[in-house]
């Protein structure tokens, strides 16, 4: 797998910190999150449900509900410009052209009373001015790119008409309608069985490679990051608790809660002894607890752990992991 | 959809007799003189007596009756008054009215309603959600009648602004404001039901999209809002219009008009038992024709629904 | 006036579905289990428009039942000396055409009023709820059968119908309080049932397909149970929705029919005879329809606005 290039990053978030003003109280969403892509490369954000990675993703398009959350810190930079200074011209310019992003279910996400060949050119022929015959034929091309058979046809047809995996497929094909640097792509397997699940990832992977973009994959699938990611940032409780490149990640968790994931995972030679499990469940983002958020769930947590907030310990090689104890957990073999 | 269409038609016929069979029965075959009051204070003459049993078939079970009716009716003939007047004349000049009427309500409402509706919709909490809320709620609770009688009352009679009740042609700009009162409960209705459809459709995934999308406002609420939030109103509105016709009777006598439902009550009242079952007819055929247009024109507005 | 049925029953929701689950999630903070209905409540307790309405119910219910606390006149007492004598001092809403203390009969008429309105949409709600979850339940030719005769109903026009009826029962010139009342609510209760038929079929429709509904079948459970035990409690919802708004709605179609003369009449005096017996006299002494009137408008409003607070607390969408 290529690295990607040492260049600056294409896209990064640093520092971000968004709350959701609820009538029960405030909910610390997200905590101080940073990572980064740059172009070429593939990063997955991998977390749990209501870890908060969504959010960031809906953060850096700026399609947050705004009441009730509020960006209350942090940068988001898409080319050194940092989106959440800008204007809402500007911003707006950068989606779907700068940055683009497919969700989870294709079903919900695409409009239900206009055929996919509509929204597809709807993009080409309002940003981009192409008259309706260049706009169909582009659209047709798109369909065709992401592999849909009998694209002429399809593009006359609606969203139901097509199967999970298709529809997905004309998800991608739609966002890369205005040619993006950057796809985030949020849970897109997610909805889909696992042989259709391969080949969008493998579609996904293609297309990355072809266009050189950036692509940051969200999921909570370990199996998915692995064929797939180049680096990988792990989020907890609304915050980055390891970052590695997937090869250590996998060989040397540096984190408790990385490392438990990959204890969790089922095994062919773990046959006939109970699973694993992390016990407790992940903090109500309206209490979050003091010190470190893992602490509770933790088989490593000590005093200290209760009380003071980790921060971020470099492992060597762009390796970051916010534990008290991160270089014993990694020195263990 | 012509096999679907086939099917709908047949369902509708058990329907449609079994409604003019039910208003048949409750208007002829209720025990008691249906001659009662007919002829003044006093009897009526046995002649007069003998020769209606004989035209109106009273002699007959309620089912032959029935049978007979409906055996003149699919010839066109709607029978005749007691004084002699062809049913089928009088319903067919009191008809266009009540749909001229009826149409009038469904325009106004579905202006002014829609208008509310979307506005309220976008804007969410704020004044003007409370103004519209507070004033539907209004508009729901008054009785038409009330509604009716104090806008005749306030802009008739004492401001004098306008006529207070309708000429027989009944002309568009007439129908006007007893189009608004016959409309008011609706235009309620349908402001709330934008409302409503509007604020849900608004936080679809698909709007989350479009806006990912990088569209701009206007086509986000325009195109994407716009098109999936119509369903449920533009729904209500054309079955309204089946509705108002058949439910205009106390706005009709209000403000005078001669509508269908003025012909019907006074049917009622002077015991003109063909002039009844006569509007009932027609109603009912007029609502259960317009239901059916309804349900085709479902499947034009939501791709989602094809008929086979 | 349009058919009070379309509004009432377009206010709830359209989808069933929506109400069918009882949700539960756990407050990871200290509190208990919440349901649909318990958070409701919590809902419904901080409306304003809740607890205005609600006062308002609870006072008319009283001024319903002990009607001579609140006058102490007796509301049938005539004097002609009076006729149409305005508000003043002695009689806070003036006399009518036959010097009748106005007033005293607005407070008489409410018993009447609500009573035909309770009643009306008591009996709707349970004849509509009963056949509605036999239809949605069972399907099939249960469900065609039910829903064809509820189709028959629902092609004759309210006003119309209730006319018809009503009419027949006049001119079989029945006396006496409870049979009129019985009429005229019977007669608005056969008009309207299919409407809640069709709130509860289709609850029970999406209910019926829930796992814990097949789970309930496979476990051998009869139909009776699974219909009181499994379905009944989530169907509630929309259509309890639907009978606050119809009780409504209901008040106000009295109150047309007895405008239209073929409603309510001595004894049963309600605020719309009341209006009925006073339109005529608008011009000269408005104060005889005014005041009745008023007290129509705000029942009914207070009605529907507990309806509407009802159906905005147990639908989960509005959150």
């Amino acid at each position: 797998m290529e690295p990607g290039s040492l260049a600056d990053p294409l896209l990064e978030v640093e520092d971000l910190f968004v709350e959701f003003r609820t009538q029960d109280g405030v909910a610390r969403v997200l905590n101080g999150v940073t990572y980064h892509v740059r172009a070429g490369e593939t990063l997955a954000v991998l977390g749990e449900s209501g870890s908060g990675k969504s959010v960031t993703a809906q953060a850096i398009m700026g399609i947050l509900d705004t009441p009730p959350a509020v960006i209350t810190g942090g940068e988001i930079r898409y080319h050194g410009e940092n989106l959440l200074a800008v204007s809402d011209e500007r911003r707006n310019d950068v989606r779907a052209e700068g940055i683009a992003i497919i969700f989870q279910d294709a079903l919900s996400a695409l409009n239900p009373v206009y055929t996919v060949g509509f929204q597809i050119e709807e993009q080409l022929r309002v940003r981009l001015g192409m008259s309706r015959r260049d706009a169909r034929a582009r659209a047709v091309e798109l369909l065709d790119l992401v592999r849909i058979p009998n694209a002429a046809r399809r593009v006359r047809q609606y969203p139901h008409e097509f199967s999970g995996g298709m529809r997905q497929r004309a998800m991608i094909a739609m966002s890369l309608a205005l040619d993006p640097e950057v796809l985030i792509a949020d849970e897109p397997t997610t909805a889909l069985d696992v042989t259709v699940q391969a080949q969008i990832m493998d579609l996904l992977k293609e297309i990355q490679v072809e266009r050189r973009m950036g692509l940051i994959l969200i999921t909570h699938d370990l199996g998915v990051v692995a064929e797939v990611a180049d680096r990988i940032s792990v989020m907890y409780a609304g915050r980055i608790v390891e970052h590695a490149d997937a090869v250590s990640l996998y060989r040397n968790p540096g984190h408790p809660y990385t490392a438990a994931l990959m204890d969790s995972l089922p095994r062919l030679d773990q046959k006939g002894s109970t699973l694993n499990t992390i016990k407790g469940l992940p903090p109500s983002l309206l209490h979050i607890p003091p010190g470190c958020p893992f602490h509770p769930r933790c088989p490593m947590a000590t005093d200290r752990c209760s009380t003071d907030v980790p921060r971020d310990h470099g492992l060597g090689f762009g390796r970051t992991s916010k534990c008290h104890y991160a270089e014993e957990l990694v020195s263990r073999v | 959809m012509g096999r679907y269409v086939l099917r709908r038609l047949l369902q509708l016929v058990p329907v449609f007799i079994g409604t003019t069979f039910l208003i048949f029965v409750l208007v002829w075959a209720v025990p008691g003189d249906p001659f009662t009051g007919l002829c003044g204070d006093r009897p009526c003459p046995p002649q007069f007596v003998a020769a209606m049993t004989e035209k109106y078939n009273l002699n007959d079970n309620v089912i032959v009756q029935y049978l007979k009716y409906m055996g003149a009716l699919l010839t066109g003939d709607f029978g005749q008054t007691y004084s002699e007047q062809p049913v089928g004349e009088l319903i067919a000049l009191a008809a266009p009215v009540s749909l001229r009427l009826a149409v009038v309500a469904v325009a106004i409402e579905a202006i002014i309603g829609v208008t509310a509706g979307i506005l309220t919709g976008l804007r969410g909490r704020g004044f003007l959600d409370n103004l519209v809320l507070v004033s539907t709620l209004f508009l729901i609770a008054l009785p038409t009648f009330v509604t009716g009688f104090v806008i005749q009352i306030v802009l008739g009679f004492q401001w004098e602004i306008l006529t207070p009740t309708v000429s027989s042609e009944a002309r568009w700009s007439e129908l006007i404001i007893p189009g608004f009162v016959l409309g008011s409960l609706s235009m309620a209705y349908v402001s709330r039901l934008t409302r409503t459809s509007i604020a849900e459709n608004k936080r679809a995934d698909y709007m989350r999209t479009a806006l990912a999308k990088g569209q701009p406002k206007h086509r986000i609420v325009g195109v994407h809002l716009l098109r999936n939030s119509a369903i449920p109103v533009i729904t209500f509105l054309g079955t309204d219009i089946g509705n108002l016709m058949g439910g205009a009777i106390v706005t009709e006598g209000i403000f005078g008009i001669h509508g269908v439902g003025k012909l019907v009550y006074d049917g009622i009242i002077d015991k003109q038992g063909t002039i009844v079952v006569g509007v009932v007819v027609l109603l009912v055929i007029v609502f259960l024709v317009v239901n059916l247009l309804i349900d085709l024109m479902y499947a034009v507005l939501d791709p989602r629904i094809r008929y086979d | 006036m349009t058919d009070p049925n379309t509004a009432a029953a377009g206010t709830v929701t359209t989808e069933g579905a929506t109400y069918v689950t009882a949700a539960e999630h756990q407050q990871v903070a200290p509190g208990k289990p919440r349901s649909l209905w318990s958070d409701a409540w919590r809902d419904l307790r901080r409306r304003p428009l809740f607890i205005i309405a609600s006062a308002v119910i609870i006072l008319l219910v009283i001024i319903a039942i002990f009607p001579s606390w609140f006058t102490s006149v007796d509301p049938k007492h005539k004097d002609l000396d009076f006729s149409r004598v305005p508000p003043s001092g002695d009689a806070w809403f003036g006399y009518d055409l036959q010097g009748r203390d106005v007033y005293a009969r607005v407070v008489y008429g409410t018993r009447w009023t609500l009573l035909v309105g309770v009643a009306a949409s008591v009996l709707t709600v349970l004849i509509g709820a009963f056949f509605g979850i036999l239809a949605g339940y069972f399907g099939g030719w249960v469900d065609g059968l039910i829903s064809r005769i509820g189709e028959i109903f629902f092609g004759l026009p309210f006003v119309l119908g209730a006319i018809v009826i009503l009419s027949q029962v006049r001119n079989a010139q029945v006396g006496g309080a409870f049979p009129i009342v019985s009429a005229v609510v019977s007669s608005i209760a056969v008009l309207s049932w299919p409407v809640a038929m069709r709130i509860m079929r289709s609850a029970a429709v999406a209910a019926k397909q829930q796992d814990y509904v097949k789970a309930a079948r496979a476990l051998g459970a009869r139909p009776a149970r699974i219909i009181f035990r499994h379905l009944l409690p989530n169907c509630l919802a929309p259509v309890l929705v639907y009978g606050t708004i119809a009780l409504g709605a209901f008040i106000g179609v009295e109150a047309t029919m007895s405008f239209l003369g073929i409603g309510l009449h001595d004894p049963a005096v309600s605020w719309g005879v009341m209006i009925s017996d006073a339109r005529n006299y608008v011009r000269v002494a408005p104060h005889m329809l005014l005041f009745p009137a008023g007290f129509l408008t705000l029942t009914v409003l207070v009605f529907v606005m507990l309806g509407d607070a009802v159906r905005e607390a147990l639908d989960p969408k509005l959150r």
